[in-house]
């Protein structure tokens, strides 16, 4: 079955009672698990592209403060009018950019690349089910999607431009910033919230209810675990933020004061409100989801990691059981660690010892998957090719993202490290050269699968290298920016911490190789984006370009998703299947070749 | 391409998928209300003393209100054991009588509501402070009826605090601040009026479900009983449910 291409004719007979969808039911109102994963994974990548692009506009007022814009300015004048008059980025339209530059690159970009397109994808066909559990839900699902996305979109335009006061949209600032960019952000939203709210429901259903026969929770591959745990963390902590939007709402709809408290003062004068409300309870809420969310970023990620390692080093992952605890682990107790957001507000020590507490346990977990992977590194034959490349660029850059993070962890170093370059340098380790690494991996590794052909694998490795490169030089001079004092948020870059130095390096003033940063780092984000060329011309040039597979199962891997035809068509599998044995029977001893896909029984 | 369990369920789970997706999508709403509760008593301790108010709703009401919803809880089962029972017009009678049910509960939340944006503390120019319903409202002055009246700071409408009259009518030269008992009014109507509209929203969506379930859509009693029998045990869970979150809104908001 490995050495030959069925293609999808094949299935045909199989199928001959289906008449073929017209061309809006077969791409558009889809609800075939794969093209809506295709759907989500060309819509979110367009987002990280737009994301990416808001940064890079910022990255130039950081090193240039009040300089016109090179090329973009004159289009942002005329796009955006005042907001950008010369061509010179406004405050207003520098935090306008910082909020949806968040906003955007996790809930439009990371989680619904990460969990939505490689989920729709990829599970069903690592279970051998034939399509999700609720297909039309599924459809409803990245139609919700992309109604939120449009109105985020659609907010850059009103008048007032859109949301200012951060991804985080603390109150009373969120309500208090005289635009209704945050009322278009609140029920964008809502209606992404909808969209993964019916996602996780459909995928927990599907990775329950339709695994194949033979397909033990513990036959599982990993990333079905990382999955399904992710899932969870959507379906759980999504809910708590959409009360808090529904509340951010009536606040500046209805003028209630759930988040404004008495004697509220906004520019100078007592604000008509009747008060009695707590800001506070916004950063409960949105740190209650917006600490399971960073495991919503990251584990898709280790589950695509895990996978590819298992399939270049040629051998089982090490530790397979301590994966999928250790998973189960991070799922739980992410939902015990969001006040680590908030020791600077105030919060008494009891409080602040146990979200140390917990927080220092949470990591514990991560380690044990970090451990896992690399340790099954060791003495594997390892091929080294663009997906691999990713993967073991992903392991030391999480690495660097995660063990930085404990000294934001303890409330004595957070205090010093908080609201400064160093925490921007330390999520986007995790998440950037991380999470976004994992995913790339995933991109060439299963694009063969999609779409028949393999991507470049030079350009694939130019794509790493140069990305690779241009990362670290971005966050590491953040993480000295940081310590040194730099905050975040700001429009100038920390120009005005510099006029406020008394002398030169002296304590809380901002030395000039610490200001001098922000070029070389503006230099390195642009040249980032142009490592980006190759890979964008690389994945559109390969669906009709790149080289043919010769095999459903051209990495010669043992999970189902390569026992299907190539590309899998609607229905999936040409003949059910049923699973013998566990998910990375590599180099087992005493087979005919060096894997044992699920669906064959090993002698 | 037939997706499997979608009626019978999983040997070793038990469920067919839409009960397992529906139980999973009542534990997210868990999680909207359990925020939303949260947020209540956050805001209810953090309130400086004496300021929530208590009173405010009409406990009778609530209660009547209470009742329906309950009676609707036990009809919605009533009619899905009839259709296990074989017995399709006892089911469009209880299912009937859930649905009756259902808008006489709307109507009576939203003469509620309707009674809250006609109650008005109007602050006088001297102090004082008169709280009661709007009759008329022109240029020059307006009617009050029920109308209690006290010192700026001394108390609120439902503390029966002060002089009692049964109409009023103020100049509008006398008025400093007029408001109504809407959302805005203070936290404890916010938080009021929020968790009863989200709550009423689902009572409608979920009365639309039941609807079409009793009405166009029980066609499929004919053509599939086992999956229609299916698809009203999933609309009473989460019929359940909002009578559930009711059980738990009453108290809270009425009584407490």
């Amino acid at each position: 079955m490995q050495s030959t291409t069925s293609q999808t004719g094949h299935t045909e007979a199989h199928d001959a009672h289906h008449e073929e969808p017209g061309f809006w039911r077969a791409y558009v109102f889809s609800t075939d698990h794969k093209v809506i994963g295709i759907q989500y994974g060309v819509t979110s990548l367009i987002f990280l592209l737009f994301g990416f692009f808001l940064m890079m506009m910022m990255r130039w007022q950081i090193a240039y403060p009040g300089h016109p814009i090179p090329v973009m300015g004159p289009i942002l004048e005329k796009v955006l009018g005042d907001v950008a008059s010369g061509g010179v980025m406004s405050s207003d339209l520098y935090n306008s950019f910082g909020a949806m530059h968040g906003t955007i690159m996790v809930f439009l970009a990371v989680v619904p690349l990460a969990f939505a397109a490689f989920g729709n994808y990829v599970v069903p066909l690592q279970i051998g089910a034939v399509d999700m559990a609720f297909p039309r839900i599924n459809m409803v699902s990245y139609q919700c999607f992309v109604v939120g996305g449009v109105v985020m979109m659609v907010s850059f335009f009103i008048p007032g431009g859109a949301a200012q006061a951060g991804w985080t949209s603390y109150s009373p600032l969120a309500t208090s910033i005289p635009t209704d960019g945050q009322t278009f952000w609140i029920l964008g939203m809502v209606f992404l919230i909808t969209s993964s709210l019916l996602g996780a429901v459909n995928f927990i259903a599907t990775i329950i209810q339709l695994r194949a026969p033979g397909m033990t929770w513990m036959r599982l591959p990993f990333f079905v675990w990382a999955q399904f745990v992710t899932a969870f963390l959507l379906l759980l902590a999504f809910p708590p933020l959409e009360a808090a939007a529904v509340m951010q709402l009536m606040d500046k709809v209805a003028h209630t004061s759930f988040f404004l408290p008495t004697g509220l003062a906004i520019g100078g004068n007592l604000a008509n409100v009747s008060g009695g409300g707590s800001p506070l309870l916004w950063q409960h809420l949105f740190w209650f989801l917006g600490h399971p969310e960073v495991y919503v970023l990251i584990l898709p990620a280790l589950g695509i990691v895990a996978e590819v390692v298992a399939n270049n080093t040629r051998k089982p992952l090490w530790g397979y059981k301590s994966l999928v605890y250790a998973s189960l682990a991070i799922g739980f107790l992410s939902f015990i660690v969001w006040a680590h957001h908030m020791y600077l507000t105030g919060m008494g020590t009891a409080i602040s010892t146990f979200f140390q507490t917990t927080t220092m346990i949470i990591s514990i977990p991560s380690v044990v998957i970090l451990t896992c992977l690399l340790i099954s590194l060791w003495g594997g034959s390892i091929r080294i090719n663009t997906p691999m490349l990713f993967a073991l660029g992903f392991l030391p850059m999480f690495g660097i993202g995660g063990l930085t993070g404990l000294p934001l962890g303890l409330n004595y170093s957070d205090i010093h490290l908080h609201d400064t370059y160093y925490v921007i340098a330390h999520f986007h380790y995790v998440v950037a050269p991380g999470t976004i690494f994992g995913l790339m991996a995933g991109i060439y590794y299963w694009y063969p699968k999609a779409t028949g052909r393999f991507m470049s694998e030079f350009w694939g490795k130019v794509h790493f290298w140069t990305s690779l490169v241009f990362m670290n030089l971005i966050f590491q001079p953040m993480f000295a920016q940081g310590m040194a004092g730099m905050l975040r948020r700001m429009v100038d870059g920390g120009v005005n911490y510099s006029l406020a130095k008394v002398g030169n390096d002296a304590i809380g003033g901002l030395s000039d190789t610490m200001i001098g940063m922000n070029v070389g780092i503006s230099h390195a984000a642009w040249l980032l984006g142009v490592s980006q060329i190759p890979f964008i011309i690389n994945f559109f040039w390969s669906i009709t370009h790149g080289k043919k597979v010769t095999s459903d199962n051209p990495w010669d891997a043992t999970t189902l998703e390569w026992q299907t035809p190539t590309p899998p068509p609607h229905g999936n599998f040409a003949t059910a299947m049923k699973v013998y044995h566990g998910p990375y029977e590599y180099s087992a001893p005493g087979q005919s070749k060096d894997f044992a896909p699920q669906n064959e029984p090993m002698r | 391409m037939e997706i499997p369990y979608v009626v019978q369920p999983r040997p070793d789970t038990g469920l067919y998928n839409a009960k397992l997706g529906i139980w999973l999508f009542l534990a997210s709403e868990v999680m909207l209300f359990g925020a939303l509760f949260s947020s209540y008593i956050l805001l209810r301790i953090g309130a400086a003393p004496g300021a929530w108010p208590h009173g405010l709703l009409n406990i009778p009401i609530g209660t009547v209100n209470t009742l329906v919803l309950i009676t609707s809880s036990i009809t919605v089962v009533m009619a899905w054991a009839s259709l296990k029972l074989n017995q399709f017009n006892r089911f469009k009678m209880f299912q009937g009588i859930t649905l009756v049910c259902a808008m006489l509960f709307v109507c009576i939340k939203s003469y509620e509501y309707y009674d809250k944006f006609t109650h008005y503390e109007v602050i006088m120019t001297d102090g004082m402070v008169a709280d009661g319903h709007l009759v008329e409202k022109s240029d020059t002055h307006i009617t009050l009826k029920h109308v209690a009246v006290f010192h700026e700071g001394e108390g609120t409408a439902g503390d029966h605090h002060g002089e009692h009259r049964e109409e009023m009518r103020i100049e509008a030269a006398q008025i400093r601040k007029m408001e109504n008992y809407g959302p805005w009014h203070n936290t404890y109507l916010a938080i009021y009026f929020t968790l009863t509209a989200l709550h009423a929203l689902h009572v409608i969506g979920g009365a639309a479900v039941i609807a079409y379930l009793w009405g166009p859509g029980s066609r499929m009693w004919k053509t599939d009983p086992e999956r229609f029998t299916n698809r009203i045990e999933i609309s009473g869970l989460f019929w359940h449910f909002v009578d559930l979150v009711w059980i738990f809104l009453f108290p809270v908001l009425y009584l407490l």
